[in-house]
């Protein structure tokens, strides 16, 4: 009898993990999405499905507009993390510890500040384009703050860890050797990355993506600091129907939605590009 | 064509700087690989063998020198432009290729036609013993075949030399046996220029031409098995290469060209020695254990080299028994007894012995002609 309950006991810390931090909140935010009602008067579960449909029509905008900044900066991600991740990886050598905690520096500080801190350079007669409109190189009407290059550039500022560091764990762990013996088989420098050191790092590109779309794609914070009403993100809206609205059927039926059409994206992401298979495409 | 070395290196040495200081790695050596040759870098780790092959293979820059092939300076030429091809310590297999890509990848880097890519490398994982492995990625294969994969990629671009880091070091005994008979037998078939490094003495010596013992960034001597293991160079040789026995002793006179040391009343050494060596002359000799016979009772031939001494150690190996004698001429002496007649020991601890054995078979270390 005892060694039949052993496995359902061994699970149990686990389980009451999921139950407690997962499972809960889950419910209680799928129950809020169903209720009608207002702050004053309360609200009851009455199983009305239409909040789903009108939130969606009336943020269909905001909802498509996340999931296209969260693309183009996990494309962007890519490019720009790639290079950090190889030097440090094959260049760092005794100082590679030195060169991760300089990349994680600024992430001591505040989302929210550092995210600030972008307003000033940004601005249009900060320090970047306050000097290029003064030598005439920009016209004085050009601005980047509140334009979908600002919010995107503050997304990929802020996520650029999340994947330089699986990029960089894939590098790392490349045998030399390897690399080498692509050389030695009539590889130029370029072939041999093309051939043998990108393959390898895919994995960590993959985790990349995984840890960088989602997150981006609901982030609330950069739109609101380095946008405007034009770059409203899905994000903003669940805030403010939430904190400022106080309309929790519809914010919760927004985050739903959200959270259902990302799962659904990275698992057919997952599995259209299943880790072995990326590696095997890109060493045709 | 056949008389241009396939490898040469001429003055060619390597420094590294490491904390500071500069390690010689590699000291100026200068060295000629024949064509078609077995060639073994013998040595203990850290003497500078993987350095020297990394130099011919282009992946280290030498600090000084140049090294050729098939007569042509290559010093400086990018390694995926050497026409030589390694087989690496650790196989540094692909791990997202098939076996069968690993083997293809340098034909197509080369671009050779795909159906005679398909061909060559079909050929040579029958020569390697692999044929049905193709799609196994390495992951999914033994020690032994991940090296035959390592083995195959090399040698399927017919390279004018292949180059072996230590390939079998990773290998159980039994298969690096066999595996060393089979890699006699593929260099043999296929008639391609080996260089191959390994610090296992037995290995270099069943396998090659030629050896060149290295050590401390140096080769002490360079030579063919028998030169090596018969007539050590060097104390290190004398001392790496099998067992050796050394006496040390100066010389009382030499008649015909064989110096006579004298260490006891009935006690001498004979050793042939060149012209440059006379009386008084101190000489390091080595002779190797199997050569010597040991019995209680006195020789009867005057001729030959005697000592006397008591028996420490006696150690059954199978095919042979070893003694340990503590000789009154100072040192301990091994002395292997093939086990071919002997039913039982020749003699036992504590037993006084002779030990004896012919001038030929005494060899003066480090003397110069
Ligand atoms: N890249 C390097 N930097 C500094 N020292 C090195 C480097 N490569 C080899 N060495 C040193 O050079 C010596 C010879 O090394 P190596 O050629 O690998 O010896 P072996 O292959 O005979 O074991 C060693 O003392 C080693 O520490
Ligand atoms: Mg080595």
């Amino acid at each position: 009898m005892r060694h039949r309950l052993a496995p359902y006991l061994l699970v149990l810390p686990g389980g009451l993990w999921l139950l407690l931090f997962f499972v809960v909140p889950m419910v209680t935010m799928l129950s809020l999405s169903l209720q009608e009602g207002d702050v004053v008067n309360g609200y009851v579960l009455t199983g009305h499905w239409q909040t789903y449909v009108d939130a969606i029509t009336n943020y269909r905008v905001q909802l498509v507009r996340s999931l296209i900044y969260g693309a183009i900066t996990t494309v962007l991600l890519i490019v720009a993390a790639f290079p950090v991740a190889y030097f440090i990886a094959f260049y760092g050598r005794r100082r590679k510890a030195t060169f991760l905690f300089l990349l994680l520096l600024p992430f001591f500080v505040s989302f929210v500040l550092r995210t600030i801190s972008w307003r000033y350079i940004l601005t249009d007669e900060g320090i970047l384009l306050g000097p290029l409109k003064d030598a005439g190189l920009l016209a004085d009407s050009f601005h980047i703050l509140g334009t979908p290059v600002a919010v995107i550039l503050g997304l990929v500022y802020n996520f650029l860890p999340f994947m330089v560091l699986p990029i960089y764990v894939a590098l790392e762990r490349i045998d030399p050797r390897v690399v080498e013996a692509a050389r030695d088989l009539y590889a130029s420098p370029l072939l041999a990355f093309r051939k043998v050191v990108f393959p390898l790092a895919l994995p960590g590109v993959f985790a990349g993506v995984l840890m960088t779309f989602v997150p981006a794609s609901s982030d609330y914070v950069n739109s609101a600091v380095l946008g405007s009403s034009s770059t409203t993100m899905i994000g903003q809206v669940i805030q403010s129907q939430y904190l400022v609205s106080s309309n929790y059927p519809t914010a919760s039926a927004l985050s739903f939605t959200l959270m259902a059409v990302l799962l659904i994206g990275v698992f057919a992401y997952a599995r259209a590009l299943g880790t072995e298979d990326v590696m095997k495409v890109a060493a045709r | 064509m056949s008389d241009t070395a396939a490898i040469e290196l001429v003055g060619v040495h390597k420094d590294f700087l490491s904390h500071g200081d500069t390690v010689q790695a590699v000291k100026p050596t200068d060295l000629a690989v024949g064509q078609g040759e077995f060639f073994s870098l013998l040595g203990p780790s850290g003497c500078g063998k993987t350095t020297t092959m990394r130099m011919i293979a282009g992946f280290e820059e030498p600090s000084g020198g140049t090294v050729f092939l098939d007569g042509n300076d290559v010093t400086g030429v990018a390694p995926h432009k050497r026409d030589v091809n390694m087989v690496f310590q650790s196989y540094a297999l692909f791990p997202h290729l098939t076996a069968y890509q690993n083997v293809a990848f340098g034909l197509e880097r080369k671009k050779v036609a795909k159906d005679e890519i398909r061909r060559r490398v079909g050929e040579m994982l029958e020569i390697v013993s692999l044929t049905g492995m193709e799609k196994r990625s390495p992951r999914e294969m033994s020690g032994g075949q991940q090296q035959r994969v390592a083995l195959a990629r090399a040698l399927v671009n017919g390279p004018r030399a292949l180059l072996l880091d230590e390939p079998l070091g990773a290998l159980d005994l039994k298969l690096r046996q066999q595996m060393q008979i089979e890699l006699k037998r593929i260099q043999r078939e296929v008639g391609i220029t080996f260089v191959y490094v390994t610090h296992d003495q037995g290995e270099a010596l069943t396998m090659s031409d030629r050896i060149a013992v290295m050590e401390g960034g140096r080769i002490d001597q360079l030579g063919t098995p028998r030169e090596i293991y018969e007539k050590p160079a060097t104390r290190f040789v004398a001392g790496f290469i099998g067992t050796s026995n050394l006496l040390d002793g100066s010389v009382d006179s030499v008649t015909g060209g064989v110096a006579l040391l004298v260490f006891g009343p009935e006690e001498k050494v004979l050793v042939p020695v060149p012209a440059s060596v006379t009386d008084g002359a101190k000489l390091e000799i080595s002779v190797r254990p199997e050569k010597i016979d040991l019995s209680r009772d006195a020789p009867a031939a005057a001729d030959c080299s005697v000592l006397t001494g008591t028996v420490r150690e006696v150690v059954y190996h199978g095919t042979s028994t070893n003694y340990t004698v503590r000789t009154s001429a100072g040192a301990d002496l091994v002395v292997f007894d093939q086990n071919a007649y002997s039913a039982e020991d020749l003699a036992g601890p504590g037993d006084r012995v002779y030990l004896t054995w012919s001038p030929q078979h005494s060899y003066p270390i480090g003397v110069r002609p």
